[in-house]
């Protein structure tokens, strides 16, 4: 019988909840860091008791912890579970909650300004840890997403953690301009196929990819058009919200931009909109069924200056033809007076036979369906506002 | 023996209860008590002081005998009382926010 747990960030701790296959009775465990916003918590395929947090603060700044047993305790990297506090070398315990952007002659770029909102020069600044994308190869590797805009990657379990400088130095850095949420590197896809091949996405820079295993980017952008910036269909400065992929065609990528939501059949060289007849194109979250590559979800989201679905009616939309033509679920979901948002990185699947589809809500309810959209319950419905899910199938 | 006032995020996060007692090598400045704080609870590093800088956090504030220290410079002495212990050092999160 196989299990899934689920990975719930929130503003104030994270939440994990199990269940059996059936996915219909749930245990719930939390707050972890209570009072501590979660963005973004994942674990490793490899070995499904890794776990990786990004714990952050207004006040305190960044922590990571990491779980060795499917999230039951949890430790910074650099202070291994049940150790002293404190080394007879004081170090390098507290090296895990270090991200410096690499402005070395030798190795990084000295990349001193991004542009901010009013297109001035603004130094690059370490804010938080967005997304934690575990390696599908090794337990101890992991990338972390970062605000202001870079990857970084630590290859000892979260102990240190190094940039990938050839993203941010690759050309157009200078040029990225933050979104509303901030210059955010939230999209981390790592290639099954590929080794070598990442995708990553930044507010509001747009895609990148790397085909080297990191050592260079180029933005692959091409056949977006974001009316909102001076030049709609520029090489950079497109806010993409999300990118996803079924892990069975890599090359096939789904995007939900700031509006549009957006196909590449090659690796991201191009887009065409696949928006079709949404509501709105507007949104945060896309997701792809797990066995039906051509089967994408979204969450229509009414503008970006009113970030709640249209008519007060939370609908999760369904194509099962790759886009285009758009189905509405609303069997269990609020259809009256719901005015809550779905975030970016708050959509998951499972990978049972019968697909099971994940998202959480501003509002703190975390919906689930066991039958690939056709119907849905809340697992919990009184979480603070809910920022990141993701899901583990366990065998 | 110097005594430091964590607020309650740093406290469950260096796995400590109620306040810290710290021994201090030298003057006892707001660099001094950090600096040791940070030896014995490695994990708070970067959570008060920015890693590269070792700026205070924009947020946080410190206070000694009642008066606001945090504009103070780091390595001006604190009061006899601190150094003695007699007062508690705290640190103290702004309030911002609900």
């Amino acid at each position: 019988m196989s299990n899934v747990r689920v990975l719930v960030g929130t503003r104030k701790g994270a939440f994990i909840l199990s269940s059996d296959g059936k996915r219909e009775k749930w245990n719930v465990s939390g707050p972890h860091f209570a009072g501590w916003e979660i963005y973004h918590l994942k674990a490793s395929s490899v070995d499904p008791n890794r776990l990786y947090a990004s714990q952050s603060s207004g006040w305190f700044g960044q922590i990571i912890q990491r779980s060795d047993d499917g999230g039951k305790t949890w430790f910074q990297p650099g202070t291994p579970a049940g150790t002293p506090m404190t080394t007879p070398e004081g170090m390098p315990m507290g090296e895990s909650n270090k991200f410096v952007y690499d402005t070395s002659a030798e190795t990084g770029k000295p990349l001193l300004t991004h542009q901010w909102y009013d297109g001035t020069p603004h130094p690059w600044e370490f804010k938080r840890v967005w997304h934690l994308e575990p390696s599908l190869h090794d337990p101890d590797t992991v990338y972390a997403g970062i605000e202001d805009a870079a990857l970084f990657r630590s290859t000892n379990g979260g102990q240190t953690w190094e940039e990938l400088s050839g993203l941010r130095g690759h050309g157009t850095g200078s040029q990225w301009q933050p979104g509303a949420g901030g210059l955010c590197l939230h999209t981390i896809l790592l290639d099954p196929a590929n080794r070598e091949r990442i995708v990553i996405a930044i507010s509001a820079a747009g895609a990148f990819r790397t085909d080297d295993g990191g050592a260079t980017w180029k933005p692959i952008n091409r056949g977006l058009k974001s009316e909102y910036i001076p030049d709609p269909t520029a090489e950079i400065g497109h806010c993409v919200h999300h990118i996803a992929m079924n892990p069975s065609r890599p090359n096939v990528l789904f995007m939900q931009k700031h509006w549009d939501v957006m196909r590449s059949d090659d690796a991201g060289d191009s887009w065409r909109e696949v928006s079709g007849n949404l509501p709105t194109d507007f949104g945060f979250v896309i997701d792809v069924h797990a066995h039906e590559p051509e089967t994408i979800y979204v969450v229509p989201i009414k503008s970006d200056s009113e970030h709640y679905p249209p008519d007060g009616k939370l609908r999760v939309f369904r194509s099962r033809t790759g886009g285009n033509e758009w189905e509405a679920l609303t069997n269990g979901l609020p259809q009256e007076n719901c005015y809550l948002n779905v975030l970016r990185d708050a959509m998951a699947v499972d990978s049972l036979d019968s697909c099971g589809v994940y998202f959480g809500t501003s509002g703190g309810q975390v919906y689930a369906s066991a039958d690939a959209g056709d119907t849905w319950a809340p697992i919990v419905r009184d979480l603070p506002p809910v920022l990141s899910v993701e899901v583990q199938t366990l065998k | 023996m110097i005594v430091v006032i964590l607020p309650a995020h740093l406290r469950a996060l260096a796995g400590v209860q109620g306040d810290v007692q710290l021994e201090v090598d030298g003057p006892v400045t707001r660099r001094s008590i950090l600096d040791a704080l940070e030896a014995r609870y490695p994990m708070l590093r970067g959570t008060i002081r920015d890693h590269v800088a070792g700026e205070r956090r924009p947020l946080l504030r410190f206070f000694a005998c009642g008066e606001d220290v945090t504009h103070e410079s780091p390595d001006a002495p604190l009061p006899q009382p601190i150094a003695s212990g007699t007062e508690p050092f705290y640190i103290i999160g702004a309030i911002a926010g609900g």
